[in-house]
């Protein structure tokens, strides 16, 4: 049937755009012209609010904006806040800082593969991320007493101790995972209808995904190596022997196999953080009232869905004069339409799935 | 037996039985769904409303009921309110020609357990379920309204394309049984002593594949694909009208299965006729064999929901054209020339 081609309005309150998203969407009956996201649905005023709270106001701010991976968040902006005002973190808050951050991007990465197989119709694979991931949120209960938005991290170091017992906990738990993930992926690597939905679509060259600047793991599905951990070592990471896998197709099947292949490296990361959890303090005295002397920084971290940056400009008061910050979610999904273009319109749920991207990292 | 009892209380009980059977089919299989898909999934499903939550679907229904039937301004008044009743009679009209099990006789009085025997039986069900495509379509355009519009356009490629290998493999099966009728079908199975679905796994097989994909079921759920198209062609439909649409898939699905079962699996046959040692099998009446078989069958829909991602449209196509239908075809030549030659 020929067909005109017609404007298709998804979101904001379609059912897999990830929240409150919505794709302006130009189809050929079902060959995808063009994709125009709008975004700010979910805009707080993040970036303005800031202003007007103290440095160490902010921090649990900073949960609300990427609430999948919360911590990262924290540890992004305490990082830059510690860098501008040169404290020095002790050692062993840097260890536990690690096993935190990996412990949420294995977190992360659990509900994006929920969320992806969903979209993709493989309902059952929702639950068993989820149910994963669950025991990871437990640990984070337990350390902090809460689940999502965490607030684990102070500018300074880090607000408890992981005792003998929660380290138990935390090797219990990563002992779980691996079966876990080995169920899912019986269930979907050699699938030929999770195949035929992911390998080939929503293709982008290492070239192409360079010039978008994404980052995160679609940037090293597309073949590139490039991971702050390794790269640009903060926190310690540098002591950890890990590797980046990459992927070479650039499509949705290298994305998800460069995730899960993630999550198995983050439970190295966090095992050999806690077989080397150096003795001392887990934090360092912080003023009450952090004053900053007039300056920029820009730091950034490798948060689960790429690079996160704070930039904060601090005048000499208690509260930054403008912090400015660089979500990955929102730089990743520039690339939408470069995906996109000429695919089926199915397929803008997998690849836009693929992309991991979380709303109120993108409306801040 | 009184003649008022023979002529007018039986015809209208069997009426009202050929109404309620699938319904509460329909209610046990919604409920069977949904707490299997849980259970599978690890999480609990609903389990308070009754006894392990059986009576949940009659509390949706209930609440489905009291709801307020919206209608867009655009739509077709007439269209929409159509659609719902289509493809719920015709799913409901098929099961007169579903037999059920051996006939009981009364006293001098012969109880069929179908209304309607036809020489032809298996044509009549097939067109039905071909009429159900009709209201899906109306009410995609009906709803005048994008999402609904591309989920009927998808289920009518869809139903059209696997057509062709179902009444492909239908052949094969009236072919070795000389019979349209489907309690002559079941007869000559029983007189051959095996079941068609062993005789031709392949016509089995391509059968029970295009079933799910003309019931719209997982993986070939593509024009109700929520994460794509919402809720596909009945987007716009609440209230009674969805709950229509929505039973009458559950109840095209039984009907799917009691076909697989009456085709291929010898309706309500015992298993094991010839063993000795199991002829207490044949305690149970044939009624009981022939629920054992459409649950197997159903449960068999709710597992795969449960296990495999969607489909693709393109691919999908690609199924039934480059593989069910040369398949189909080369099964249908074989099993004619085994015809032909045995």
């Amino acid at each position: 049937m020929a067909f005109k081609e017609i404007d298709l309005n998804m979101g904001p309150q379609h059912p897999s755009t990830h929240g409150v998203l919505r794709l302006k969407l130009a189809v050929d009956n079902e060959v995808v012209l063009r994709v125009e996201p709008v975004v700010g649905y979910l805009h707080r005023g993040m970036e303005k609010l800031w202003e007007n709270l103290t440095y160490t106001q902010v921090v649990p701010l900073t949960d609300r904006l990427d609430y999948i991976a919360s911590l990262s968040n924290n540890l992004g902006y305490v990082l830059a806040v510690e860098k501008l005002a040169g404290i020095e973190v002790p050692r062993r808050a840097r260890y536990i800082r690690v096993v935190l951050a990996e412990l949420q991007r294995l977190a992360s990465h659990l509900a994006w593969l929920g969320f992806m197989a969903n979209d993709i119709g493989a309902m059952s694979v929702l639950l068993y991320g989820f149910e994963a991931r669950e025991t990871i949120l437990d640990v984070f209960e337990e350390y902090c007493g809460a689940r999502l938005t965490i607030h684990g991290i102070r500018i300074g170091g880090v607000p408890h101790d992981l005792d003998g017992a929660l380290v138990a906990r935390i090797r219990k738990v990563l002992d779980g995972i691996p079966a876990r993930l080995a169920d899912i992926r019986a269930l979907l690597d050699e699938n030929r209808i999770w195949k035929g939905r992911t390998v080939g679509v929503g293709t982008i060259t290492a070239s192409a995904a360079i010039e978008y600047g994404l980052t995160g793991p679609p940037l090293r599905a597309s073949g590139v190596r490039w991971d702050l951990r390794k790269d640009l070592p903060y926190s310690s990471y540098d002591e950890f022997d890990f590797e980046v896998p990459l992927g070479r197709n650039g499509d949705v099947y290298d994305r998800y196999l460069i995730r899960l292949e993630e999550i198995c490296q983050s439970i190295r990361i966090v095992r050999q953080a806690l077989d080397g959890l150096p003795e001392g303090e887990t934090s360092v005295k912080v003023p009450r009232v952090l004053k900053v002397a007039p300056s920029e920084v820009f730091h950034t971290i490798e948060a689960p869905k790429g690079v996160l940056g704070f930039y904060i400009k601090s005048n000499g008061t208690d509260k930054p004069e403008r912090v400015k910050m660089k979500s990955p979610s929102f730089i990743n999904l520039q690339s939408l339409e470069h995906m996109c273009k000429g695919n089926l319109f199915s397929d803008v749920v997998g690849i836009l799935g693929s992309l991991d991207i979380v709303l109120g990292e993108i409306d801040k | 037996m009184t003649p008022f009892v023979a002529e007018v209380l039986i015809p209208v009980g069997k009426v009202v039985a050929v109404i309620l059977y699938p319904m509460v089919m329909v209610v046990v299989m919604i409920w069977l769904e949904r707490r299997v898909v849980a259970l599978m999934q690890g999480r609990l499903g609903p389990n308070r409303v009754g006894f392990q939550g059986l009576l949940q679907p009659v509390a949706d229904a209930v609440k489905l009921f009291f709801k307020e039937n919206i209608m867009q301004r655009q739509a077709d008044t007439f269209l929409f309110n159509v659609s719902p009743v289509l493809v719920m009679f015709s799913s409901l009209l098929a099961f007169c020609f579903v037999p059920l099990g051996e006939p009981i006789m009364l006293g001098s009085y012969n109880l069929t357990l179908w209304i309607a025997e036809s020489p032809v039986g298996l044509l009549i069900i097939l067109g039905l379920s071909s009429i159900s495509v009709f209201g899906v379509i109306f009410g995609g355009w009906a709803s005048n309204s994008k999402y609904p519009l591309m989920g009927a356009l998808r289920s009518v490629v869809q139903v059209l394309s696997y057509e062709i290998p179902i009444g492909l493999t239908v052949l094969t099966v009236v072919f070795v049984a000389r019979s349209m009728d489907l309690v002559e079908i079941v007869r000559r199975q029983e007189a051959s002593g095996v079941w068609y679905g062993f005789l031709m796994p392949v016509s089995f097989v391509v059968f029970w594949i295009s079933g799910i994909a003309e019931t719209n079921r997982a993986p070939f759920d593509l024009p109700e694909a929520e994460s794509e198209l919402v809720a596909g062609y009945h987007t716009e439909y609440s209230g009674m009208k969805f709950a229509f649409f929505y039973m009458a898939e559950y109840a095209h699905m039984v009907l799917v299965s009691s076909l697989v079962v009456i085709l291929f699996f010898g309706g309500w046959l015992p298993p094991f006729p010839s063993v000795k040692a199991l002829s207490f099998l044949h305690a149970a009446p044939g009624f009981v064999w022939y629920l054992v078989k459409i649950m197997f069958f159903l449960y068999l829909y709710v597992w795969i929901r449960a296990t495999f991602p969607r489909y693709r449209f393109d691919s999908l196509i690609r199924l039934v054209w480059k593989w069910f239908v040369p398949l189909s075809l080369l099964n249908f030549l074989a099993v004619a020339l085994g015809r032909f030659l045995l």
